[in-house]
């Protein structure tokens, strides 16, 4: 059986303990990991078609009650590649975000800011044959959190993705440029700083929709595979 | 930079972001933070054989919002019915209810629904997927039903014990730990290849238990003197 195993974790990744961000000091492996060899159980992973496993694409987060929701009307797009820039087709992303005055809608938020019953923020793209995807939502705004005295998190997506295979899983968050909250966020800071640009996603006035909405780029790179695959003697 | 300049004008070097050929590389891991809820766990994620809404936790926000999707039918899929629970504890050995819970396993002849396994042929039209979700409770806990994976190869001629791949995901872990569940008391355990990378004093964290009613019991410590193994691959 030829198996093709995917490249491992680069150095742009956090680590799992990373104490300015408090809540990882109890919930991260004092162990380091073992290193295994990646198999058939790593390689592969769930498969589309997704409205089978998990419901139907989400691709307009501000269509989705009676009437609009309040906030700047943004569209998020990109691709979804691997480190070889070869494109993920046909692969969900998940998404979910606080409305645009910093509120989730959820009973264990309880910051003091406006919940708006037009908006829920969560959403749901599959990537065409070239891994594109598009969506549209408000920009999510800023909020204070418990981390340590006056910290603030900066306007953020979160993003969640299956990719091609149970080790290509990733979480992250996209972030907004120029954002002064995202250099002192213990989240974000807790990528090595060459790796955090990556998860800035750039104005891109192409991608503007006039009259309509602002337009931001923002590609996901997922782990590519090893260069030479290699032979499995299983019989 | 004049090109994406609509006034044509001069502009100063762009700061690095996501398209900057210099920041090029792996998106980093973010935590899913504690509000994950209404955006992640699906009703029916944690259910791979029936059409229970279980792993899914709606109380946590208006019925309006929750926009994820209903169970969907599996069919009638083949093998062992099981049911694995267990709790997600911290380094204090305190329950996280902010927890989320991801597997991923083989059917029972141990092949994979995904067209990556040349075996098998990806669950197009149905039947099971081998992929579930579910939140954790304010006790920590979580519950899958499933079926008991059959045997998978490992590397060269080896045949992996039946086993069951494990992402955990909350507030306070910055990147997905991923662990292994094994069922305690299989002889193949003793030739698995992957537990044989593991410290036989640790080997037992990997192993459920079986209790009443069929239930697997696998508790996942983060941290502590149960520390799970967590792998690396």
């Amino acid at each position: 059986m030829k198996l093709n195993p995917y490249r491992p974790e680069d150095d742009g990744q956090p680590p799992s303990l990373f104490p300015p961000y408090a809540s990882t000091v109890a919930r991260s492996p004092r162990h380091a990991p073992i290193r295994i060899p990646q198999t058939l159980t790593e390689i592969t992973g769930p498969a589309a078609p997704w409205s089978r496993l998990m419901g139907p694409a989400i691709a307009d987060l501000t269509r989705q009650h009676a009437g609009e929701p309040i906030g700047q009307r943004i569209v998020i797009a990109g691709r979804v590649l691997d480190e070889d820039r070869r494109p993920v087709p046909d692969t969900v992303m998940e998404i979910w975000q606080c409305n645009a005055a910093g509120r989730y809608i959820h009973v264990k938020d309880q910051w003091d800011a406006p919940i708006d019953p037009n908006f829920t923020g969560a959403g749901r793209v599959i990537t065409d044959a070239e891994g594109a995807y598009r969506f549209t939502t408000v920009r999510p705004g800023a909020y204070p959190w418990g981390n340590h005295k006056n910290a603030w998190r900066p306007s953020h997506i979160h993003l969640s993705l299956l990719g091609p295979g149970f080790a290509t899983r990733l979480v992250t968050q996209l972030y907004f440029p120029d954002d002064p909250l995202i250099e002192i966020d213990a989240i974000a800071n807790a990528v090595p700083p060459a790796a955090r640009a990556r998860m800035v996603a750039r104005f891109d006035i192409a991608t503007t929709q006039a009259n309509f909405a602002l337009g931001y780029l923002f590609d996901v790179i997922l782990r590519g595979r090893q260069a030479t695959p290699f032979e499995d003697h299983h019989g | 930079m004049g090109e994406g300049n609509p006034l044509g004008c001069e502009q100063p070097a762009a700061r690095l972001d996501n398209q900057a050929e210099a920041s090029f590389g792996q998106t980093p891991w973010q935590t899913v933070g504690p509000f994950f809820h209404y955006g992640l766990p699906w009703k029916g994620g944690a259910d791979l054989v029936g059409t229970t809404e279980i792993g899914a936790r709606p109380e946590l926000f208006p019925a309006a919002h929750y926009v994820l999707g209903a169970p969907v039918p599996k069919g009638d899929v083949p093998g062992e019915r099981i049911a694995i629970t267990g709790r997600v504890l911290d380094a204090a050995g305190a329950p996280v209810p902010d927890a989320m819970v991801e597997i991923w396993q083989a059917d029972t002849a141990g092949v994979y629904a995904s067209a990556a396994d040349p075996r098998g042929a990806a669950a197009g039209d149905g039947g099971f997927t081998g992929f579930g979700r579910c939140s954790t409770s304010n006790d920590g806990e979580f519950r899958f039903s499933t079926i008991r994976p059959g045997r998978v190869p490992g590397p060269g001629n080896s045949l992996q014990a039946p086993h069951v791949a494990v992402g955990v995901f909350g507030r306070g872990v910055l990147k997905r730990l991923v662990t292994r569940l094994y069922f305690a008391g299989d002889p193949a355990n003793e030739e698995d290849p992957i537990l044989a990378l593991v410290p036989a004093g640790r080997r037992e964290t990997l192993m459920a238990r079986l209790v009443e009613g069929g239930a697997w019991r696998f508790d996942i410590h983060l941290q502590g003197e149960a520390e799970t193994v967590f792998f690396d691959f």
